[in-house]
């Protein structure tokens, strides 16, 4: 039991992780694809930060009642794989709106079967 | 000036891509590009002798010491494959201009351009950065702005294309994010110098082999090693001709280069090879690639898939090297990153020019396109007989130390791999030749307007030609820096 309890934020980390993955698998649909990608993408962002977490840490701000701190390193780290995270989504959006544009729907199979007869 | 070449290098693209935006010129921005691309170049060039005489070059950023700060960092690896990046970079820039009118929308031209530079910082930077983190940003600097790239054609399969490879290029990217996560939480450094050292003691902890189980697999989803390289037959056949080339000889070596980089310099040869053997695991995989890659391609009517698909075989010799774990293998695989972007540029350069000029790269359409661009097709010969390796051309050198690295083990199947996927290299090869050279053009094709392609796009191709018999010849350069990579890179192992 403690080693379910006691490191529960891996196992948050795994599920949701997996559930990004397995939409991305299993989704035909490409907007719901960039939602799965973003769920996967945010489990690592969630296993960065929880590794810089310490149990009663405040923010590393130097002051006389505190003396644990948590790590700032990863916090910052994740901020800048956020704003990654951010632009591909964009990025991906942005081919989505031009992908029906020039095939008239977002799902795979019909764009899959556009393709092969051209 | 020498000091501040790691930095300038990744900072001089960066700088000018947002000039682009604001210049839109198409003649101004391509000028802009061409001279930036050029400008680096030449900094790799003064950047090689001090690097291989004197020592790495190292800058630290903001002037903050190595482990904390980052640092970037030019050693004997990335000093050689800077230089590789650049010189294709400033030979298809060189080559790029008529190409990317030709097949880019007008109001498009200046983004194409400030994508390009975009790449061009992210690759460059992956290569010259000491700091894992930095390395995964500048991952996606790159990967970003190639989706960009592909995607910037007029062909709206592109579109799916890059569509596919965004997903799968932010799944391999995550991986190496994960990967340096665990590092960083075993080791508390980011900074490539700083973890190997950490990781010494570190080496029977289950999360350091979790950490390289997620790089290996994230860095090789990246360059497209067999059974992860789904997405790059579509990147490549339908991205617009200049960035084919582009991508198809400078990314996969990077990512190549990234693979080496963690696994030699981060985690220790003899951590992955006599622990967790991922030697035997690269073998597999890189023979499957070349039988799987090589058959694919014979099949193909399109010649860039048919490329597409010959560049996957090739990246599996460039992994086999690494996998014959030994000095003559890594040094194989590491010449052949140097040869096989020759090669590969120049093929693809050649479908650039056929693409321009008939509009079209499927063989049908090419029956007896050797008379009417001779300068084309002779390139594309030549370039072919260097992919299957025939003396006198480079790919024959990178052939002759994975043999030689092999028989060294007398791993004869490896020998036979190599051999085998030379004959297939052959036939794919033989099939474009075929019906270039003897076969009439169907009755009724319109040859009106068929000619030579514009003389900028022959010189440059041909620059590539020439250099690709000239390191065929004098392979003692080339094979003198792969050398003393591989040595510096392995270090005291076994």
């Amino acid at each position: 039991m403690q080693y379910l309890t006691g490191q529960y934020n891996y196992w948050v980390v795994i599920i949701l992780m997996m559930i990004g993955f397995y939409i991305v698998i299993s989704q035909g649909n490409l907007v719901k694809k960039m939602i799965g990608l973003n769920i996967f993408q945010v489990s690592v962002f969630i296993l960065f930060i929880s590794m810089g977490y310490l149990e009663g840490g405040t923010a590393p701000i130097h002051a006389p009642d505190y003396s644990r701190y948590a790590s700032p390193l990863p916090h910052v780290l994740i901020l800048t794989a956020i704003v990654v995270g951010i632009s591909t989504t964009a990025l991906g959006l942005a081919l989505i709106v031009r992908i029906k544009k020039a095939f008239g729907t977002v799902e795979e199979d019909e764009i899959q079967s556009m393709e092969d007869t051209q | 000036m020498i000091a501040h070449l790691p930095a300038l290098q990744v900072v001089l693209p960066l700088l000018f891509a947002p000039v682009c935006v604001l210049l839109r010129q198409h003649t101004l921005v391509w000028l802009v590009t061409l001279l930036v691309s050029w400008a680096v170049f030449i900094m790799a060039c003064l950047s090689i002798p001090v690097v291989f005489d004197i020592g790495p070059l190292s800058y630290e950023l903001g002037g903050w010491a190595a482990p904390w700060g980052i640092e970037y960092k030019l050693d004997q690896l990335s000093a050689f494959v800077v230089l590789i990046v650049t010189a294709i970079g400033a030979i298809v820039i060189t080559y790029a201009r008529q190409s990317v009118t030709h097949e880019i929308p007008r109001d498009r031209v200046y983004l194409f351009y400030t994508a390009y530079l975009l790449n061009l910082t992210g690759i460059l930077g992956v290569v010259v950065t000491g700091d894992v983190f930095n390395l995964f940003v500048f991952i996606e600097i790159s990967s970003l702005s190639s989706y960009a790239l592909i995607s910037i054609g007029r062909d709206r399969r592109a579109l799916m294309a890059a569509y596919r490879y965004l997903v799968l290029g932010t799944i391999g990217a995550t991986f190496i994010l994960i990967g340096v996560g665990l590092l960083y939480v075993m080791t508390g450094t980011l900074n490539i110098d700083d973890l190997q050292q950490r990781l010494v003691d570190l080496e029977e902890q289950r999360t350091v082999i979790t950490a390289l189980a997620f790089l290996t697999v994230g860095i090789s989803l990246k360059f497209a090693l067999f059974p992860l390289h789904f997405w790059l037959p579509n990147a490549y056949t339908y991205a617009p001709s200049v960035i084919s080339v582009f991508l198809a000889s400078t990314t996969t070596k990077v990512f190549i280069y990234v693979l080496l980089r963690f696994l030699f310099s981060i985690f220790g040869a003899s951590f992955v090879y006599d622990v967790v053997h991922v030697d035997r695991i690269l073998l597999i995989c890189s023979v499957l690639a070349i039988f799987s890659g090589s058959l694919s391609a014979i099949y193909q009517d399109n010649i860039k898939r048919m490329l597409a698909y010959s560049s996957i075989a090739q990246i599996g010799y460039m992994v086999l090297g690494v996998g014959l774990a030994s000095v003559t293998g890594v040094l194989a695989g590491i010449i052949h990153l140097f040869n096989h972007a020759l090669m590969k540029a120049a093929l693809f350069m050649c479908m650039g020019c056929v693409f321009y000029r008939i509009g079209s790269v499927s063989i049908g359409q090419m029956k007896g396109i050797g008379r009417t661009m001779p300068w084309t097709m002779a390139a594309f010969v030549i370039a072919g007989l260097s992919l299957v390796g025939v003396p006198l051309t480079v790919g024959f050198i990178s052939k002759w130390y994975l043999i030689q690295a092999a028989i060294e083990q007398d791993n004869w199947v490896i020998v036979i791999t190599v051999l085998a996927g030379s004959l297939l290299a052959m036939i794919y090869i033989w099939r474009v030749v075929e019906a270039a050279y003897f076969q009439e053009p169907d009755i009724g094709t319109d040859t009106a307007g068929h000619g030579e392609a514009p003389p900028m796009m022959v010189i440059a191709l041909w620059v590539v030609i020439i250099a690709n018999i000239y390191f065929g010849i004098n392979a003692e350069m080339t094979s003198g820096f792969a050398r003393r990579s591989a040595e510096f890179l392995l270090g005291a192992w076994p």
